[in-house]
């Protein structure tokens, strides 16, 4: 008898952020492999921090992922603040989860209608589907713009802000900058309602998988910048121990760090499902009355899901934006002092895509001698691969094109941000 | 150019977010798609459409021999090649591998530096084709992105400043951090275009548009010293995302050589 064997190939992986491309060998039928094919080239960010002032720490992380700067920025300064001793007041903690925000609405309102919603209905790119849903993309683009206005009034620029310091702020807003900008985001908190309504009567495939969420989880708040490491199977650590339940690995004929969950070694997934899987009841009420209304199970197990559960996190970033810009009064000070000590720090804040964890060692004037960032794309790299192994079966009686379009789907459900894996290249997988 | 001018973004070393300044002007993006197809644009289309191409925006720098390579085949496929961003223009942060021993930081990320096929340099897009224009910034600015691509759709030549961060700084009114504060601000010597914002948010600019025209970067180098900034400190702050920028790279290097030839004497 002999065997046959096919290839699904996706050259460029499309409408995600950074380049890569999809492998997918069949032998008689059966998957034989799943090569996720990175071919962004690495910048060596933690080895060019090494001799850095500190306070640039936010300055250059932020360079790793022009969607999710402040999500570097966030993870950089609570990592070095935790290293020098320095607790920042609750007004300044305030300010921090409205710029968080603000970065929520602008990466979740872009990937929903340009990059994640074309897929289904069959059209190539968000400007296509404004053709056929005119009113539906402007308002997406309409409240894309309102995340990058706060991120511009709160941070200086929507991309690479250039307003957070190890400490605080360099320059509190003014009341008036932030209270300006409040009748926009109450039509935003209606708009991104009728947002999740909409991406909720998708019809979605019925796909299914088992698995293990892990997310910060905080007792009173729906988490960004702070909380503990929880998981769906019941870890619950500080994030002080991550580093004792989770490892970067070198997988076999890979040049990849491939982040998995000890001592297991398993995959596991991180991200909107993840944080809403374990945080749901922390959602501000209109977030959780649309969750319940669109009946949003609490642990989905579809990640096509991850689209409404992404609406459902831009509703809650537009009323918790919204309490914090009626709420504010001007910070003083803005930025807490600090002298420097040796000594390490790490913090894990929630990215859009999920967890991100930064640890730097620093010494007693104030430079960066050692760094390490986990990126939430590389820990969820071996859930898109399980989940595609898990997928193509379904897709075989497709000619190639179609079934790479498919299988590149179920990546996209992930978000992927393949410039902020800083440490992975011409990832091959072979098992 | 042709009636709907067929437009390419392609993506080397980077952050993605100079690109993203396309998907960022949300008031313009939807009439821009009516002005030019995007023909190759992996981040916003699936729909990726063999060359040529009349524009190549060119984000992110030089690398990987792989990309020494596809960069040729870029130049090629484009009638007008423009690069966008610090990485593009200026070899970017990752440039600061040019200084070190690349293989001691490979070894710091990687366990087995051996699979990683990178060069040992991060090097601008001029070094290795011709560029038909360079657009600056870290990131770029999408007003100034909207107006190099009107313009070429239009025949003339992109109205971008070339003047410092200084005079716009001072129509913003905001205090002068040097002479206030005596805070190290690359401001005289930094091309303007973000709208001088480091100055109004209370602190020093620290050069991410890179050099403006005409810098004169001695001459600031000697007034931050005077101010009492510790050489070693004046290097790196000439040494980051625009570190390979020629007039921040020559001033870097004067300034190493100063200190290490006869001490330092400003």
């Amino acid at each position: 008898m002999t065997s046959t064997t096919r290839t699904i190939q996706v050259e460029t992986l499309t409408r995600v952020e950074g380049e890569g491309g999809l492998t997918v060998r069949l032998r008689d039928g059966l998957v034989e492999g799943v090569q996720l094919r990175i071919y962004e080239p690495p910048r060596l960010f933690e080895a060019l921090l090494r001799g850095r002032p500190l306070e640039e720490a936010p300055d250059i992380t932020a360079r790793i992922c022009g969607i999710c700067p402040v999500a570097y920025q966030m993870s950089a300064v609570h990592a070095l603040e935790a290293a020098l001793g320095v607790t920042v007041s609750p007004e300044i903690r305030r300010l921090r989860r409205l710029l968080y925000c603000g970065e929520w609405i602008e990466s979740h309102a872009l990937h929903i209608h340009l990059l994640h919603a074309p897929d289904f209905f069959g059209c190539d790119s968000g400007i296509e589907l404004a053709r056929k849903f005119p009113d539906e993309v402007n308002r997406g683009l309409r409240l894309k713009k309102h995340g990058n206005q706060l991120l511009e009034v709160l941070g200086g620029r929507a991309i690479h802000p250039i307003n957070v310091a190890v400490g605080g702020f360099y320059r509190a807003p003014s009341a008036d900058a932030l209270t300006r900008l409040i009748p926009d985001f109450e039509w935003g908190l209606e708009a991104s309602q009728a947002v999740a309504r909409w991406v909720a009567s998708l019809p979605l495939p019925d796909f299914r998988q088992n698995y293990e969420f892990v997310a910060l989880t905080h007792p009173d708040e729906y988490p960004f910048n702070e909380g503990r490491v929880g998981s769906s199977r019941g870890l619950d650590i500080p994030v002080t121990e991550y580093e004792q339940h989770f490892d970067e690995r070198q997988v076999a004929h890979s040049t990849a760090l491939h982040s998995v969950r000890l001592p297991e070694g398993v995959s596991y997934h991180v991200g909107p499902l993840a944080r809403f899987a374990l945080n749901r009841e922390r959602l501000t009420s209109t977030a959780r009355r649309v969750a319940d209304e669109v009946d949003l199970p609490t642990r989905c197990q579809n990640p096509f899901q991850s689209i409404v559960v992404r609406a459902i996190e831009l509703i809650h970033a537009y009323e918790e934006a919204l309490e914090i810009l009626r709420t504010y009064r001007p910070l003083r000070p803005a930025r807490m002092a600090y002298s420097y000590r040796a000594g390490s720090g790490c913090a894990a804040t929630e990215a859009p895509r999920g967890l991100l964890f930064h640890r730097y060692a620093i010494d007693d004037v104030g430079h960066i001698t050692s760094a390490k960032i986990v990126p939430p794309t590389s820990q969820n790299q071996g859930q898109m691969e399980a989940d595609l192994r898990e997928y193509v079966p379904r897709v075989l009686h497709l000619d190639d094109t179609a079934a790479a379009r498919s299988c590149e789907t179920v990546l996209r459900n992930y978000d992927p941000c393949i410039s902020c894996s800083t440490h992975f290249l011409k990832l091959t997988i072979e098992r | 150019m042709a009636a709907k001018p067929r437009l390419a973004v392609f993506k080397f070393a980077s952050c993605d977010g100079c690109q993203l300044s396309l998907l960022d002007a949300e008031d313009e993006l939807l009439a821009l798609a009516d002005l030019v197809t995007f023909a190759n644009f992996a981040e916003a289309s699936s729909r990726l459409e063999p060359g040529p191409y009349d524009i190549a925006l060119v984000e992110g720098s030089i690398t990987t021999p792989h990309d020494v390579q596809r960069i040729q085949r870029v130049r090629d496929e484009s009638r007008f090649l423009i690069t966008i961003g610090a990485c593009a223009t200026a070899g970017g942060i990752q440039a600061l591998r040019n200084y070190a021993d690349h293989a001691e930081m490979l070894q710091a990320v990687y366990a087995s530096p051996q699979y990683v096929s990178t060069l040992a340099t991060s090097t601008p897009i001029t070094q290795h084709v011709t560029v038909d224009f360079e657009l600056r910034g870290c990131p770029i600015n999408q007003y100034q992105l909207i107006e190099v691509l009107k313009s070429l759709l239009a025949g003339r030549r992109p109205r971008t400043s070339p003047e410092s961060v200084c005079p716009e700084c001072k129509r913003r009114g905001t205090v002068c951090v040097v002479v206030a504060r005596s805070e190290p601000c690359l401001g005289p010597i930094t091309q303007a275009g973000c709208g001088a914002i480091c100055p109004a948010f209370a602190r020093p600019c620290y050069g991410c548009y890179g050099p403006a025209r005409q810098p004169n970067p001695a001459s600031l180098s000697r007034q931050l010293l005077a101010n009492g900034l510790p050489p070693a400190r004046a290097v790196q702050l000439l040494r980051s995302f625009n570190c390979q920028a020629t007039e921040f790279a020559a001033e870097s290097a004067r300034l190493v050589q100063l200190q290490t030839n006869r001490g330092f004497q400003p």
